[in-house]
């Protein structure tokens, strides 16, 4: 980015000339991502959902981006920017790592992105945000992070779950009701549809699973393995097995009252 | 009063070549190789940090002989190069053969400038196909010209003499293993015909893997791999005689042509 700066600045997001506008401008717009912890990594799921003012833009739009080996973003916002910022990340990451000849630390992923947010300021005021969840796997701690952002850049580790995005608010619910410390790989798969079926289920802007076009959340788990998506068919059996126990319970698993 | 000597054109080419040549001869050898899954690269490097191999782009790697701050400052601008053309185009449209053109003029320039001494580099640029027809490998010399080589070479130290019994050994339908101990079989003969011994620690060996999942398909190869394949290959080299001998057949007619 630093070498993009200097030779050709113009193809930077940040350094491009906004024109005056009046209102807001449309353009389709991501929505809700979900990350959780587990012991051995994390992961990091996304609808698919990309709305425009009241109107579904796209119903298979992809949100959830590799960024390294160990680490992958969620974007939620304007999609056309978010996917050219994730661009450009990864694209960083990757030339730091073949001229250093070391990867950048998961802290240092996680700041780099924090920047990239900041310098997208000015469109955020127009209502062009981008707001990215970081998750990655920390080699040298050996275990799964998250970090989630504000507008401004803002950047704030999570614990255990967090999620960004509109519905964000419904899925951070189902999520603070299911997660614990012990969970496994699986469980914590099932835990992240079952949060972003709740978001689709009072958040009209978020896709729940469609069955009729085969269209599943994208789900994804960085472990010290590295990073790794779950195919459509794995992805289709958790969200099925959560249908299929929301016909008899509508309102997913219960917690217990004390 | 001292008036300049005339030097002849030709004199001058033929005296910063040789500057140039004996200046790559200085540093040790290292080969490149194709084998039935890609390409390997093995060289002797006594250093962990200071790399002779390394990874340009998804299917390109990229190997030098001579100085080290040289050819560190070109390999970073083809890391430039390849990222950039990635960014603004796509990842299929960096290529190595765009990438030994622009290092092919970046030499030559050099080279031909009387203001600068000549880059002391020999450069090869290798990328990996999905098959085997689609591997392609460039040899950079000192003056900027591109060699296109099929199959494996040697660049550095007496090369001359590494690619010959390169030639002789190698056939491209070779395991990782095979290939890996042929490579070292052959850097470790001297240029009296002795053998040395080159341990695995000094080795320095990287591969552009195509049946890789992940795009990026340069991989080193070190520690516990790296004698495990120098093991193997030293088994099998035993063990297969008897298989072996149905396989050099078809491939010495291969050969031939």
């Amino acid at each position: 980015m630093d070498f993009l700066s200097e030779h050709q600045p113009e193809i930077l997001p940040g350094n491009r000339q906004l024109p005056p506008t009046q209102g807001v401008v449309e353009a389709p717009h991501g929505t809700t991502i979900v990350a959780v912890t587990f012991p051995g990594g994390v992961v990091l799921a996304g609808d698919r959902r990309a709305t425009m003012g009241n109107v579904i833009a796209q119903r298979d739009i992809e949100k959830v981006f590799p960024a390294d080996e160990y680490s992958a973003v969620g974007i939620a916002g304007t999609a056309g920017l978010a996917v050219e910022m994730v661009k450009l990340f990864q694209l960083e990451l990757e030339h730091f790592e073949k001229v250093e000849g070391a990867t950048l630390s998961l802290e240092g992923k996680a700041n780099r992105l924090s920047t990239m947010i900041r310098g997208n300021l000015g469109m955020a005021m127009q209502g062009l945000a981008v707001v990215p969840l970081f998750a990655g796997y920390d080699v040298d701690r050996e275990k799964g992070r998250i970090f989630s952002y504000d507008v401004t850049g803002g950047r704030s580790e999570e614990h255990g779950f967090a999620a960004t995005g509109s519905g964000a608010v419904f899925a951070r619910g189902a999520m603070k009701k299911l997660y614990h410390d012990g969970l496994t790989e699986e469980q914590a798969t099932t835990l992240v549809v079952q949060a972003l079926y709740d978001a689709a289920d009072d958040d009209s802007a978020t896709g729940g699973p469609d069955m009729a076009r085969r269209i599943f959340p994208i789900v994804t788990v960085i472990s010290d393995e590295g990073f790794r998506r779950l195919t459509d068919e794995e992805s289709s059996v958790i969200a099925r097995s959560i249908l299929e126990k929301r016909l008899e319970q509508p309102d997913g698993p219960r917690a217990a009252l004390l | 009063m001292s008036t300049p000597f005339y030097v002849s054109p030709q004199q001058q080419m033929a005296d910063r070549a040789e500057y140039a040549r004996k200046g790559i001869a200085r540093g040790r050898s290292l080969v490149v190789l194709q084998y039935a899954d890609g390409i390997v690269f093995v060289g002797e490097n006594p250093s962990r940090a200071l790399h002779k191999f390394s990874e340009i782009y998804d299917r390109i790697g990229f190997a030098a002989a001579g100085k080290y701050n040289e050819y560190e400052n070109l390999r970073i601008g083809g890391v430039r190069y390849a990222d950039l053309r990635g960014y603004t185009y796509d990842r299929d449209d960096v290529t190595a053969r765009g990438l030994a053109n622009v290092y092919a003029q970046t030499l030559g320039t050099i080279f031909s400038s009387a203001a600068e001494k000549p880059y002391e580099v020999e450069l090869v640029v290798a990328e990996v196909g999905e098959t085997r027809e689609g591997d392609q490998i460039y040899r950079l010399p000192h003056d900027g010209s591109i060699v296109d080589e099929h199959g494996s070479l040697a660049v550095g130290g007496n090369a001359e003499q590494i690619s010959n019994y390169l030639d002789q050994h190698h056939n491209d339908n070779m395991t990782l293993a095979e290939a890996l101990k042929l490579a070292v079989r052959a850097l470790s003969r001297d240029t009296n015909g002795t053998e040395r011994e080159i341990p695995a620690e000094r080795l320095e060996v990287a591969v552009l893997d195509r049946t890789r999942p992940q795009q990026r398909k340069f991989k080193r190869i070190v520690g516990r791999q790296l004698s495990r394949l120098l093991d193997e290959g030293g088994a099998t080299d035993a063990a297969s005689d008897t298989e072996e001998d149905a396989g050099p057949t078809p491939q010495s007619g291969g050969d031939v042509e």
